[in-house]
């Protein structure tokens, strides 16, 4: 089943993830961390996934994130079945697919913002006269025109998972996979972030929240909570509505509609 | 091949940004190949000198003439057999030059008579001992390659009436006329006076271990005059065409033979010497100097190496976040490994580069402070101790940058 948007055009699948599961080996025991999960997310929603630690949450995340791939089930992004991926195409689909947002930030402390954001599109192999410009420009769309020089040591929490930001954007992904964005900052910076990541969406970008934190899942229009490797809840799963788009994502992704 | 270059290009860029940033450890570290590559570059110098300083003692000899001699230039086993041969007569040398002259075909130019003896020098009060006091002929000049510093040597109307001349070395002209030109001056040998016509220049000392600027030569008559007891005499025989010093050796054999009357049945009581045979004789105990240099310096910068082995791998696991953040953002295993290799590669380059420049340095000085001690360094030295250096980086970084690339992204991301 799909939803039909107002302009008769459904937003189109990018996660597609249909029963899959994860065991670990720990010790003599094996862990079973996803005992089934399907979920299907389109384009251009913004989604949370909420869960108490130990509840398979940061296990969905690495999938979601082709950091890892499934014991058993499918997984396609974009229409494409990663689940059975090489690690250098994993690479690949990471770099040009997903940007991740991390708790800790985890920028290069010795490279300044421009490096930093840069980092995704030098393994994308691109030039680095066009890095630098695109660099700054996201730099810029994220409110630090003014630090593209100055490294991590020199900024606020605040900038610096702005910087983070920046280079999660900056390959122009598929998806912004955030683990934890605010978890580091004080309540009025994590407040901006989570400004910035509702602009984001509004200007057409897909966003995946994980959180155990309920006020900050608030800001998602679509919560999934996950108990004991499973799916215990999903309040926007409408079989995968998408949420309607916006004309300026309409233009850029869907080809049909112009 | 475009993305590979690329690769390497920003690698070496992440590279030189972790070594300023890691300044001290990368000193430190680099200091243990700056260490070892000063070691191995000194060593090949010393090698390299001792390399030319031996060229330069063999080509005293000529690779074009054969030594008629009663030892061979080499070691032997059996030397009461040598020990009983009949002397080496100056007087074989007119024999030998008339069948020189008999056979159109040969391959031999003119045999020179030597006799040699160790004498004193004196002039006025001074006096130079142990000077070799050789006697020979003015035909002497073709089979020699010195030159003449000044004067001249001996003509042949003073070699066939045994005048009383003489040819000095550098040596015995620096210590008896340290402020004058010796030339007409006599010298007292054996209470005789000789009259000096010409300087050889220097000659420099054979192998390091004695010079062969104490020299004194004079005409064989006036030798033999004086010093006919206990000198030992060699004939020396020039070669036409040197690519074929066998035949030549044999032909000389055959004359010797004739002149010495030795029936068939008899072996041959006279060595023929070259300086290829003398030079396959002292050549492994040089290579064997060598390699036990190289080997001992090169521990040194074994010891480098490991030195780098352990900071890479320490880096290695400082940075499993970032690496994890690396691979998350879309570095593959090779590149984590690229970066890795040339991080530890360009570190042992810069150490590389360091410790050349230490050691021209110290080859500058050490020239300038002992001319004599042979130093040779060369562009050859220079690639291979930068090749060397280079290939103890990828040695060294190996290891540790292959057990990056293979990190799980997850648990790196996750390490504390």
């Amino acid at each position: 089943m799909s939803l039909v948007t107002t302009s008769g055009l459904v937003s189109p699948l990018v996660i597609d993830i249909e029963n899959i599961t994860k065991d670990y080996v720990m010790g003599e025991e094996i862990v079973h961390a996803l005992r089934g999960v399907s979920l299907q997310i389109r384009s251009n929603e913004y989604l949370a996934i909420m869960g108490p630690s130990g509840s398979g949450k940061s296990t969905l995340m690495n999938m979601l994130g082709c950091l890892d791939t499934p014991s058993s089930g499918r997984y396609e992004f974009s229409g494409r079945d990663v689940s059975a991926m090489s690690d250098d195409e994993l690479a690949a689909i990471r770099n040009r697919e997903i940007g991740f947002v991390f708790q800790t930030f985890n920028l290069l402390p010795r490279a300044d913002s421009l490096r930093n954001v840069e980092l995704p599109l030098v393994y994308a192999g691109i030039d680095s006269d066009t890095r630098r410009e695109r660099a700054a420009h996201v730099l810029r769309e994220v409110g630090l025109g003014d630090r593209l020089h100055h490294k991590p040591n020199e900024l606020s929490g605040g900038q610096r998972q702005r910087v983070a930001i920046a280079r999660a954007l900056v390959n122009d992904p598929s998806i912004i996979l955030a683990d934890e964005p605010t978890g580091n900052l004080d309540s009025k910076t994590g407040d901006e972030i989570m400004t910035l990541f509702e602009n984001l969406y509004q200007r057409g970008h897909t966003i995946i929240l994980v959180t155990h934190e309920a006020d900050i899942a608030h800001h998602a229009r679509r919560t999934v909570r996950l108990r004991d490797g499973l799916i215990e809840s999903d309040d926007g799963d409408l079989g995968g509505v998408g949420i309607l788009p916006t004309p300026d994502r309409l233009e850029a992704d869907v080809p049909a509609y112009r | 091949m475009k993305r590979f270059a690329y690769e390497l290009s920003e690698s070496w860029k992440i590279a030189v940004a972790q070594m300023r940033s890691n300044k001290t450890r990368s000193t430190l570290t680099a200091l243990g190949v700056i260490i070892g590559i000063v070691a191995v570059t000194l060593m090949g110098t010393a090698i390299g000198g001792i390399q030319v300083g031996f060229d330069k003692s063999m080509a005293i000899f000529g690779d074009d003439v054969l030594y008629v001699s009663q030892w061979p230039w080499k070691r032997v086993d059996d030397w009461w057999n040598y020990r009983d041969r009949k002397k080496i007569k100056t007087e074989y040398a007119e024999p030998i030059n008339r069948i020189i002259a008999a056979t159109p075909s040969s391959n031999l130019v003119i045999a020179v008579p030597t006799s040699s003896l160790l004498r004193s020098v004196k002039y006025g009060q001074s006096e130079v001992s142990n000077v070799l006091i050789r006697g020979t002929v003015s035909d002497y000049l073709i089979t020699s390659t010195f030159e003449f510093k000044e004067g001249r040597f001996f003509n042949d109307i003073e070699s066939r009436g045994g005048a009383n001349v003489c040819v000095i070395g550098y040596d015995v002209a620096d210590a008896l006329f340290p402020s004058e030109s010796p030339i007409g001056k006599s010298v007292l040998i054996n209470g005789q006076p000789f009259r000096v016509v010409g300087v050889i220049s220097r000659q420099g000392t054979f192998l390091g271990l004695f010079s062969l600027d104490s020299i004194v030569v004079m005409p064989l008559p006036a030798f033999q005059k004086y010093f006919s007891a206990k000198s030992d005499s060699d004939i020396l025989v020039k070669v036409k065409d040197k690519t074929r010093l066998a035949e030549a050796t044999d032909e000389l054999t055959g004359v010797m033979r004739r002149v010495r009357g030795l029936p068939p049945e008899k072996k041959d009581d006279f060595s023929i010497n070259e300086q290829q045979a003398l030079k396959s004789t002292l050549d492994p105990i040089k290579n064997s100097i060598a390699i036990a240099g190289l080997f001992v310096t090169g521990l040194s910068l074994f010891v480098g190496a490991i030195g780098i082995m352990n900071i890479t791998f320490v880096s290695v696991k400082e940075r499993t976040r970032e690496i994890g953040t690396r691979k998350a953002l879309g570095a593959r295993r090779r590149t984590i490994l690229l970066q890795f290799l040339i991080e530890s590669t360009s570190l042992c380059l810069l150490g590389g580069l360091i410790g050349l420049g230490v050691a021209y340095i110290m080859c500058t000085g050490i020239s300038k402070a002992f001319p004599s001690f042979p130093i040779e360094f060369s562009l050859a030295l220079v690639l291979v101790s930068m090749a060397v250096s280079i290939l103890t980086g990828l040695f060294s970084g190996f290891a540790p940058a292959w057990t990056a690339s293979r990190l799980d992204p997850v648990a790196a991301l996750r390490y504390e």
